[in-house]
């Protein structure tokens, strides 16, 4: 029988705030056990949440770039359920009235486009549906991207920064209502997003076509395995019971406060400036991702380009040789900022257009730029690499290369024209490598053909 | 009775208590006698009224995203019933 897939994702994004989001504790991974806690978040009697107001810009910054319709009160709740790393005994979240809905990402997947839904954001998870274990893969990384992106989150995935569950259900191709949904649970890479699915999937398929039906339940995902396994758990599973949370007023986000909280984004997205370099400067896309892997990354490129009056060439130098320079000295952009600004990389670049110099000699020049910090017109003009591009002179030097090659002139003259080649090689050398080789190939053609 | 004794299990069962026959039997009287009580307010008319989830009319509170010196490691422990290397200890809860 033929089934069609339907997944939902339900993401957990850590936020970037340096206090927990109820009490004033450090986020900080990778601490002991047990020492960046408080009363509040042990949920010690008498203690009350307070909540954290950057937490809120964050969740109103992601709202906005995802298109969520962002409500003005919106209701905390408490999740009520026992947990190894719940000491309260129950989670503060969002319920029936959360901070924002209705929401899109779109995504390539399989060389489509598809815009995935999103129904909801609150202060910790949203969610979307999606066709297949590609797409759910797409949209995982894009919407990782996205965050990264906006500042909300440092997106690392080892540390636990950002999780992700997902539900996913099979129904026969054509039947309306949706089949019982598997929930998958420890799915900490983009990888294993995929690959928990394709084996979900896979095993469902096989139930259904036995005749068997899919329990509703909660997976989890093995990956040394590449199997899904039932999480026996002893909680009573969606019986949470919850209730507004009484130690927490509504939260009120008026216009002015969305507002503040737009002028912070970035003015472009990087997605929207990836597409922008491939259709407006026609970069390659494999480049185009390179130069928006951030916003400072692409911020560099631009002035770059603009210092060199040439975007396609600039992005070719920074994806090629600034890069490998980067790779090399193990260090950033901030740092790459101050060592080589973008006025002095486009600078040099505009000297090997112009043919100041040729582009191997530019790379010489980057490297000394690099390791002196000079102004690339210093470090031509004091390392004589300066190609000889007054043609006065190369007519001087190429009247003496011809005047001494009688024989190969004769040759020439009588129709073996590859000795151009000859030529060009002989007011090179005499010229010590400096000549601009095609100022020289056209000097030498007008000469030897006259 | 506005509850069996049925609820009242599976009420204690969420909330991870263990009780005998009698007690169940005395706990469902007694939420029962609760919600009678309670009850009464179904007597009234409050299609006009919004439904209230908090009583207080101010606005939210917030808090700057600011460090605050947490607990010491000892204070967190100190009413732990149990704990293994600086951790809670606790009943197993996924097998």
């Amino acid at each position: 029988m033929t089934y069609e897939t339907i997944i939902g994702l339900e993401v957990h994004c850590q936020l970037l705030t340096a206090s927990k989001i109820f009490c004033g504790c450090r986020t900080r991974f990778g601490d002991p056990p047990n020492t960046n806690v408080c009363p509040i978040c042990l949920g010690m009697p008498g203690s009350l949440p307070v909540l954290n107001r950057t937490a809120v810009d964050y969740a109103i910054r992601a709202a906005l770039t995802l298109d969520c319709d962002i409500r003005p009160r919106s209701i905390f709740a408490r999740k009520n359920y026992f947990y190894p790393d719940l000491p309260k005994g129950y989670q503060i979240s969002m319920y029936d009235q959360p901070l924002a809905v209705g929401g899109h990402l779109d995504i390539e997947a399989g060389g489509a486009r598809r815009r995935i839904g999103i129904t909801r954001i609150h202060m910790e998870e949203d969610a979307g549906d999606l066709r297949s274990p590609e797409e759910a893969h797409a949209y995982y990384s894009a919407l990782r991207n996205l965050l990264v992106d906006i500042g909300v989150t440092d997106g690392n995935m080892e540390e636990g920064s950002l999780r992700c569950d997902a539900n996913v259900s099979l129904r026969p191709k054509g039947q309306a209502a949706f089949g019982t949904k598997a929930e998958l649970k420890n799915l900490n890479s983009f990888r294993f997003v995929q690959k928990a699915l394709e084996y979900e999937i896979r095993r469902q398929t096989q139930l259904l076509d036995a005749g068997q039906r899919v329990a509703q339940e909660t997976r989890l995902y093995d990956s040394e395995e590449d199997k899904t396994y039932t999480m026996r758990s002893k909680e009573e599973a969606h019986d949470y019971r919850y209730f507004p949370e009484p130690d927490l007023l509504p939260l009120l986000v008026e216009k002015e406060w969305i507002e503040e909280v737009r002028k912070s984004l970035p003015a472009k997205l990087l997605s929207q400036r990836r597409e922008e370099y491939i259709t407006a400067y026609g970069l390659l896309a494999q480049v185009a991702t390179t130069l928006t892997s951030s916003q400072p990354m692409a911020d560099y490129f631009e002035a770059t380009a603009t210092a060199a009056g040439d975007h396609k060439a600039a992005a070719n130098w920074i994806s090629g040789e600034v890069l490998a320079r980067m790779k090399e000295g193990g260090f950033d952009i901030v740092v790459l900022k101050s060592k080589l600004p973008p006025e002095r990389l486009g600078g040099l670049i505009a000297r090997v257009k112009d043919g100041t110099v040729s582009g191997s000699t530019g790379k010489e020049v980057l490297e000394t730029i690099l390791r002196t910090g000079q102004d690339p017109d210093e470090v031509i003009r004091s390392s004589g690499l300066a190609q000889v591009s007054d043609e006065g002179a190369l007519e001087e030097a190429i009247e003496k290369v011809v005047a001494a090659s009688p024989g190969q002139l004769a040759q020439y003259k009588a129709g073996k024209t590859t000795l151009l080649g000859y030529f060009v090689g002989q007011v090179l050398k005499a010229t010590g490598g400096k000549a601009n080789p095609a100022l020289v190939n056209r000097l030498l053609k007008e000469r030897l053909d006259r | 009775m506005a509850i069996s004794t049925k609820d009242v299990r599976h009420i204690a069962g969420l909330a991870n208590l263990e009780f005998g026959e009698a007690e169940i039997e005395r706990f469902t009287r007694q939420l029962s006698a609760i919600l009678d009580y309670v009850a009464q307010l179904e007597r009234l008319k409050t299609d006009a009224i919004e439904p209230t989830s908090h009583v207080n009319a101010a606005a939210h509170a917030l808090r700057d995203d600011a460090l605050r010196p947490p607990a010491t490691h000892e204070q967190a422990l100190a009413n732990a019933p149990e704990t293994d290397r600086g951790y809670f200890k606790v009943p197993k809860v996924i097998g």
